[in-house]
């Protein structure tokens, strides 16, 4: 199935681009581009949302214009582990007012090598207790930094 | 006369048993991180910075330099012994490297790299402690034009060698920009793109967008494969680390030209060690006398690039240390460790803080000896890091990334930064916007925007003081030739290319 040549990486990160370059002109807008004393605070952000317009609308254009659709096959399962990853740690940040930090790390852990690197159970227990201990030993007991704490007290 | 004084100072400050004992754990984490392919100086920078807020200030940055040039020192062990650079600077080790290993040289490869390291090391130490004061003595007549147009230059430096795209580069850089500019603004009260939140009013703190795109985005980047890489047999021939007599007499060149090329290279702000490296194995090529061997497992080809990106980092701390002017990913994340310490380099650096400068300048000498006993007989025990799992690594990068943004702050919401910017970094690197300009954009923008309305004010608005003061003028067109480059090769390949269709 041939990719249609506008739905390119670059294409697609720059229209993000000059969508967020657009936010930025529209919110300096809204300060004093100058005052009396000299440039405003909307002034540097006026500039620099400009170019991050006019800068990604050439990569937007000169990408999608390009000849060359073959682009390189994107790995979508790659992606997808990369993003699942990505998900589990955002879920493991959640967990940390709930369960505390050290319990939220082994829960993360245990997912990260039984589910990702699809380890033995065995194993993937071992290495979550193992860095959990390690965290707890370095961390909390060593350099007596505050982890966060769940209700459990750890 | 007054700089040997001022260094043996130094010494006596770098000697001191605490700084000795954070010189060699910051050395020691150098290289094993240069080992291990995938965990880069600047992601473990950043995510040990945090930890150093306890440190004195000398002694931490003592510790972090370390880390900067130890992994140059291991970058070169996997480049020999598995063809699979440590780090990009060992890239063009492995031409040569490798290939003297598969001949039952690995040992003496290796015994080349770290004397070579060590003798271009001890170089660029050398270099940054002659150039850095008179460069602080000439950075104290600038006022904010200058400033900004330095700043500029740099930027513009990092932009043009950052990657093959150089839009792609100053879009990165937009970003970082934009990224420094929120919060409460520098000289009103106005607040700017904190989304309604009291968190944001301080701004973004530089650990959790250092952490994010540099750590957790090479972890998710790695994470994409399933299976791990393919551990390769160790070649043998590790015991006699000492080079014989003839490699060492065939790398003398190489030695010289390693140290001053990388000096060179790394004074100036975004060619980095990489480049180095090349630029010295270019060299050594052109004026060897059998440029026909090269790739095939000559002394000299591991000799000059591992020298080249060991000065490299003497070289890129003249302009961080004295103009407060970082010129790669990883000299950024160090000047955002001195402004976390309430530091502020720059050319009264030297005169205000004597003790951390000469400090430093001395426990890299002492580091770099370290560096040669540690990695002459140690490099076996390095070479098995190669064997921790990835399964293993990941899960404790993810752990010390969330204590090191909470140990800042004690702030859950930050750690949700963190999740936003482990995303950040991740797009960035799987569409190839190249990561460095964003944190110099970053690190600088700050400075720039500042330095830019204070230039402004002077002149009751009028742009032209930019240009209309000397230095400024001239770096200021440095920097819109360096961006113009790439316009005027695109135009000579075309007119070449039309002209050879013309017959």
């Amino acid at each position: 199935m041939t990719q249609s040549k506008w739905i390119k990486g670059d294409v697609v990160s720059g229209a993000v681009l000059a969508a967020l370059g657009a936010y930025i002109v529209s919110q300096a807008w809204r300060w004093d581009y100058s005052t009396a004393e000299g440039p405003g605070p909307g002034f540097f952000p006026m500039w620099y949302g400009l170019a991050m317009v006019v800068l990604s609308l050439i990569l937007v254009l000169r990408s999608g214009l390009s000849a060359n659709t073959a682009e390189k096959v994107v790995d979508w399962t790659g992606i997808g582990r990369a993003l699942i990853v990505w998900a589990a740690f955002a879920v493991c940040v959640a967990l940390i007012k709930p369960l505390g930090f050290l319990l939220a790390l082994a829960l993360l852990t245990l997912f990260v090598v039984a589910v990702m690197y699809g380890q033995p159970l065995k194993v993937a227990l071992a290495v979550a207790v193992g860095n959990t201990v390690g965290f707890y030993l370095v961390f909390g007991l060593a350099l007596q930094l505050s982890l966060p704490a769940g209700p459990l007290g750890f | 006369m007054e700089i040997l004084t001022s260094l043996g100072h130094g010494f006596a400050v770098a000697l001191e048993p605490l700084n000795l004992f954070w010189c060699f754990v910051g050395v020691f984490l150098g290289t094993a991180v240069g080992v291990m392919p995938g965990l880069g100086p600047a992601a473990t920078i950043a995510m040990l910075l945090p930890l150093t807020f306890n440190m004195p200030p000398t002694t931490a940055v003592i510790m972090l330099a370390g880390i900067y040039y130890g992994a140059k020192y291991g970058g070169s062990t996997t480049a020999i012994l598995l063809n699979v650079p440590g780090e990009s600077a060992s890239v063009v080790t492995c031409l040569d490297g490798y290939q003297m290993a598969r001949k039952g040289r690995a040992g003496a490869a290796l015994g080349i790299a770290a004397i070579s390291s060590f003798i271009a090391g001890t170089v660029g130490v050398v270099g940054l402690m002659l150039l850095a004061p008179p460069l602080a003595k000439f950075g104290l007549s600038f006022s904010s034009p200058e400033y900004f147009a330095l700043m500029f230059m740099g930027l513009a430096m990092v932009v043009l060698l950052a990657g093959e795209s150089m839009i792609k580069a100053l879009l990165a850089m937009l970003v970082g920009l934009w990224i420094a500019s929120m919060g409460i603004d520098l000289f009103s009260d106005a607040s700017r793109f904190t989304f309604g939140r009291s968190e944001m009013l301080d701004g973004v703190d530089f650990v959790i967008v250092a952490i994010g795109v540099f750590a957790l985005g090479e972890v998710f980047g790695n994470m994409e494969k399933r299976e791990e890489g393919v551990m390769l047999p160790v070649p043998k021939g590790l015991r006699n680390l000492l080079p014989t007599m003839a490699e060492l007499k065939a790398c003398r060149f190489a030695f010289l030209n390693g140290s001053i090329v990388g000096f060179i290279i790394g004074v100036l702000p975004g060619a980095g060690s990489t480049i180095a490296s090349f630029i010295s194995y270019g060299i050594e090529k052109a004026v060897s006398k059998h440029p026909e061997k090269f790739g095939t497992g000559v002394p000299e080809g591991v000799a000059a690039p591992e020298g080249a990106n060991n000065s490299e980092t003497g070289g890129a701390m003249v302009p961080l240390l004295t103009l407060g002017i970082p010129g790669s990913g990883t000299t950024a994340i160090l000047l955002a460790a001195f402004i976390l310490w309430g530091l502020r380099p720059g050319p009264l650096m030297i005169q205000e803080n004597p003790d951390l400068f000469w400090g430093l300048v001395a426990s890299m000498y002492v580091g770099n000896v370290m560096l040669l006993v540690l990695n002459l007989p140690l490099i076996p025990l390095f070479a098995q890091i190669l064997k921790l799992r990835e399964y293993i690594l990941y899960p404790i990068i993810f752990g010390i990334s969330i204590i090191g943004v909470y140990a800042v702050s004690s702030s859950l919401f930050d750690c949700w930064m963190l999740v936003v910017f482990g995303l950040l970094g991740y797009a960035v690197r799987r569409l190839d916007y190249p990561s460095a300009p964003l944190i110099l954009g970053l690190v600088l923008g700050d400075s720039m925007e500042r330095a830019l309305r204070q230039s402004l004010m002077m002149s009751q608005g009028d742009l032209s003081i930019l240009v209309s003061r000397p230095i400024s003028a001239t770096m200021l067109v440095l920097a819109v030739i360096l961006l113009c480059l790439p316009l005027f090769r695109r135009a000579n390949a075309w007119r070449v290319k039309a002209l050879e269709e013309n017959g």
